[in-house]
């Protein structure tokens, strides 16, 4: 993948020739996404093993609000157009409007961790808690790893908007932005992957 | 890279950033690659020597029918960290401490790619190994092997998941294995990424993938084998940590959880993890038996792509370590055969180190004995894991001593050997001084025979019934000749390994001045002095093809020799004169952070142990310490 646009930034940015013309950071974040797909892979097959044993606890169908789980994955989903907007800030030179969207993609991020607690505490109300069956510990386990990849990443966005602000990062770091940014969307399409597995498919 | 130049950054930190890089003080915040290999190595020998001397208690036990030196609780807590130990901390960064220090100098690289998360993984594997021995201290180390079936593992006097607290005193043990396993795998992962970019991305110019040398190829799988196989057993040790200690059900029978999930999910990252280890001393033959052959490596390409062949077929074979679980013929039989299929891709590459010690000019120095000894030994533990394929076979052999002389074969003969090799062969580069060679020698025969007669009487004895991970066994089974024998190896390898103790502290500061290429080698790493400069070349050296150094020493048969060398200000000779060239070169400052990150670490493995607020106090500092990190100019102003 040759990003002729970005090229002049990234030289900008750590003035390294690369052999791959790729820079360290962003093949740094692809190999480290290549792993979690490991990782999350190994929480969805154990999901699905165990998806039929609710030793008499409830089961996907009759538990999950999906109305209430589509609100917070749509904010989620949209906080991925608020991470594309603020690398296009960035790359523009434009660090006003580079912090207002990195704000806002850690807030929409943030409202849907929000929504994730509140359901898991609704959850463990309705007798649907950790230790009630195989089915409900993988399912807390694997959205609950999920929630932690989020806060994470939010962790993450105000690193380089305070990064913005003291002046370590500037328009020619678009390529760390860029890196966060991979990131974030790869985080984004787990919980697609998710809600279509959890949440959706189980609903037939 | 041609030049490490960092972009001058506006604004501050509040901290300075430390400068020093030489005395005590700069091993806490070294940056320096080279340093850190340094640190990875001495720390994983201290290790490997704690295994060792674990594997000697375990052995003087067994010396004798109706042994009472060790109780059972002892000897199953021993027999534990020894396999922890010599895996996870032993073995596996003894090859990163390799990769660490060698890495760049091959490919003719400044530094690696991401030099403070370097620095962060070797503190997280160095706390990893703290905290899971400091298990000792709070109420007994992990034992339940190092496989840890769950949920025999976790199921102690009371039902799985009781309370919030731990079913029992040995789940509290096991909590030390899931936690200390997750924190050294956090180390592998960092240092996968690590060295995955830096070869892909920072080769010196000319360098191709198929001019790189063995070793590097070797890393590069073994990378990519870290990087896919530690996210799985990572989510086992989540899965088992939340068993144990906040009741969750992925491996309780009682309420839907599936033991057999734990030796799937164990076993694919386990068998993977076989070829971790191995895949480094492969490596490391591959450079050592040419030179000291003074041939080219026989079928270079070959070796590669074996390589990288066992890199794809190590994640097809995991269930021949479960035939006996009763998976099924068909299961069984798919995974028999894929097991005698990747015996092919290392018999491929046994008979290329054969062809190149083939009619070459063979100089028999200590490394290239411990090459041939890793050979030799190699090769009988591969074909004594081809009959591990056959299943029928297998169901008798499995969890007898046959199969602990099997894995000892192809992990000790194998990666040991291996490592020793490489450690005697790039020791002059590191330090400057030569090994003493007779010391070197008398090592290699103790570890040698040591070895064979420690682990060579345990197929008899597997074949002959006795079981393994027993404290101790009845006389009269007519076992008692051959684990006097095993034991009286066992102490003859400690021996050699105090013959090999003895020569560096000799070696490091008396042995003979080496020179930059005491043994006229092929590689990047012997253009540069020895020890390297900080900055490793004074000029990135430029390749024009595989073994480039070797070929303009030997260029169009010049006998006065044209090394590979930087043409500027007679750098021959390292301090004063490189100093000038040094100048120029700057090198990323050292850096606090990463040890102020890695330390948080385990305060919240033992936040999970005793209290939520350490977790929260871990968390903080592991945060901060990434926040400075990330906030901190790349580089002060000159």
């Amino acid at each position: 993948m040759a990003d002729a646009t970005i090229q002049p930034a990234e030289r900008g940015e750590d003035a390294h020739h690369t052999s791959l013309g790729l820079s360290n950071e962003k093949m740094g974040m692809w190999s480290l996404i290549g792993s979690e797909c490991l990782f999350f892979g190994a929480l969805i097959s154990t999901y699905l093993i165990y998806l039929d044993r609710t030793a008499d606890g409830p089961g996907p169908s009759e538990i999950f609000d999906i109305p209430f789980t589509s609100v917070s994955t749509f904010i989620l989903l949209m906080s991925s157009l608020g991470m594309v907007l603020a690398l296009a800030a960035v790359q523009s030179g434009d660090m006003r409007r580079f912090r207002v969207w990195t704000l806002a993609t850690a807030g929409m991020g943030s409202v849907f961790l929000a929504g994730q607690i509140y359901e898991f505490t609704f959850f463990v109300e309705e007798g649907f808690g950790l230790t009630t069956s195989a089915f409900s510990s993988s399912f807390f386990v694997l959205t609950g790893f999920h929630g932690v990849h989020v806060a994470v990443g939010i962790l993450m966005l105000l690193g380089i908007w305070a990064a913005s602000l003291t002046g370590r990062l500037t328009p020619s770091h678009a390529g760390t932005v860029e890196s966060i940014g991979l990131y974030w969307h790869f985080v984004d399409i787990v919980w697609i992957v998710l809600f279509t597995v959890v949440y959706l498919i189980p609903a037939e | 890279m041609t030049t490490t130049q960092e972009q001058p950054t506006t604004g501050g930190s509040a901290f300075r950033r430390p400068k020093a890089t030489t005395g005590f003080g700069s091993w806490f915040t070294t940056i320096d690659h080279k340093k850190i290999g340094i640190l990875y190595f001495a720390t994983a020998f201290l290790f490997f020597s704690l295994g060792g001397i674990e594997a000697l208690l375990l052995r003087t036990q067994l010396s004798s029918p109706d042994m009472a030196f060790l109780t059972r609780d002892q000897y199953n807590q021993l027999f534990t960290m020894h396999g922890l130990t010599m895996i996870f901390f032993g073995v596996m960064p003894l090859g990163s401490a390799a990769f660490n220090y060698l890495l760049p100098l091959m490919i003719g690289a400044r530094d690696v790619a991401f030099p403070r998360l370097n620095a962060l993984s070797y503190w997280v594997f160095l706390f990893a190994g703290i905290f899971l021995y400091s298990s000792v201290l709070l109420g007994g180390a992990p034992d339940g092997g190092w496989f840890a079936y769950a949920p025999l593992n976790v199921l102690g006097g009371d039902p799985l998941g009781e309370t919030l607290g731990f079913a029992s005193e040995q789940s509290a043990r096991m909590m030390f294995y899931s936690l200390g396993l997750q924190l050294a795998g956090i180390a592998s992962l960092a240092s996968a990424v690590n060295f995955i970019v830096t070869i892909l991305n920072m080769r010196a110019p000319g360098m191709t993938l198929m001019r790189m040398p063995v070793f590097i190829w070797m890393t590069l799988v073994t990378s990519v084998l870290m990087l896919f196989a530690m996210p799985v057993i990572g989510v086992a040790l989540w899965q088992l940590m939340f068993d144990i200690g906040y009741g969750a059900n992925f491996f309780n029978p009682a309420l839907g959880g599936d033991p057999v999930l734990w030796q799937h999910m164990f076993w694919l990252f386990g068998h993977p993890e076989v070829y971790i280890i191995i895949l480094p001393a492969f490596g490391i033959i591959s450079e050592v038996l040419p030179v000291f052959s003074r041939k080219p490596l026989f079928g270079y390409t070959a070796i590669v792509f074996s390589g990288i062949a066992i890199g794809f077929m190590g994640w097809g074979v995991w269930a021949h370590h479960m035939f006996a679980v009763g998976l099924g013929p068909v299961a069984n039989a798919a995974f028999a055969l894929s097991t005698m299929f990747i015996a092919v891709p290392t018999g491929i590459k046994i008979f290329n180190w054969l062809g190149t010690m083939w009619g070459g000019q063979i100089r028999f120095r200590t490394p290239m004995l411990f090459a041939i000894g890793m050979v030799a030994m190699f090769t009988i533990g591969g074909l004594s894991g081809v009959t591990h394929a056959i299943v029928p076979h297998n169901y008798q052999q499995t969890d007898t001593y046959y199969v602990v002389a099997h894995f000892h074969y192809v992990m000790f003969g194998g990666a040991v050997f291996g490592l020793m090799a490489g450690f005697y062969y790039w020791f002059p580069k590191v330090k400057g001084r030569m090994m003493d060679e007779r010391l070197g020698k008398l090592h290699f025969w103790l570890m040698l025979v040591g070895f064979n007669l420690a682990f060579g009487p345990m197929h008899v004895l597997g074949l002959q019934g006795m079981p393994r991970r027993v404290a101790t066994y009845p006389d009269g089974m007519g076992w008692n000749l051959w684990n006097l024998v095993a034991t009286v190896g066992g102490y003859m390898i400690a021996l050699g390994f105090l013959v090999f103790v003895i020569n560096v502290l000799k070696s490091r500061k008396g042995g003979l001045p080496a020179g930059d290429d005491p043994w006229d080698a092929r590689t990047l790493e012997w253009s540069t002095t020895s020890p390297p400069p900080v900055h490793n070349f004074n000029e990135v050296p430029v390749v024009r093809t595989r073994d480039d150094f070797w070929n303009r020493k030997y260029a169009s048969g010049d006998p006065s020799r044209t090394p590979l060398r930087v043409p500027s200000g007679g750098s021959g000779e390292a301090g004063a004169d490189a100093g000038d060239v040094a100048h120029d070169i700057h090198m990323p400052d050292p850096s606090y952070y990463p040890l102020v990150a890695a330390f948080g670490m385990p305060i919240m493995a033992y936040g999970v142990l005793f209290t939520p607020i350490l977790i929260a106090v871990g968390g903080v500092i592991t945060i901060a310490g990434l926040f400075g990190w990330a906030l901190e100019p790349s580089a002060e102003e000159h």
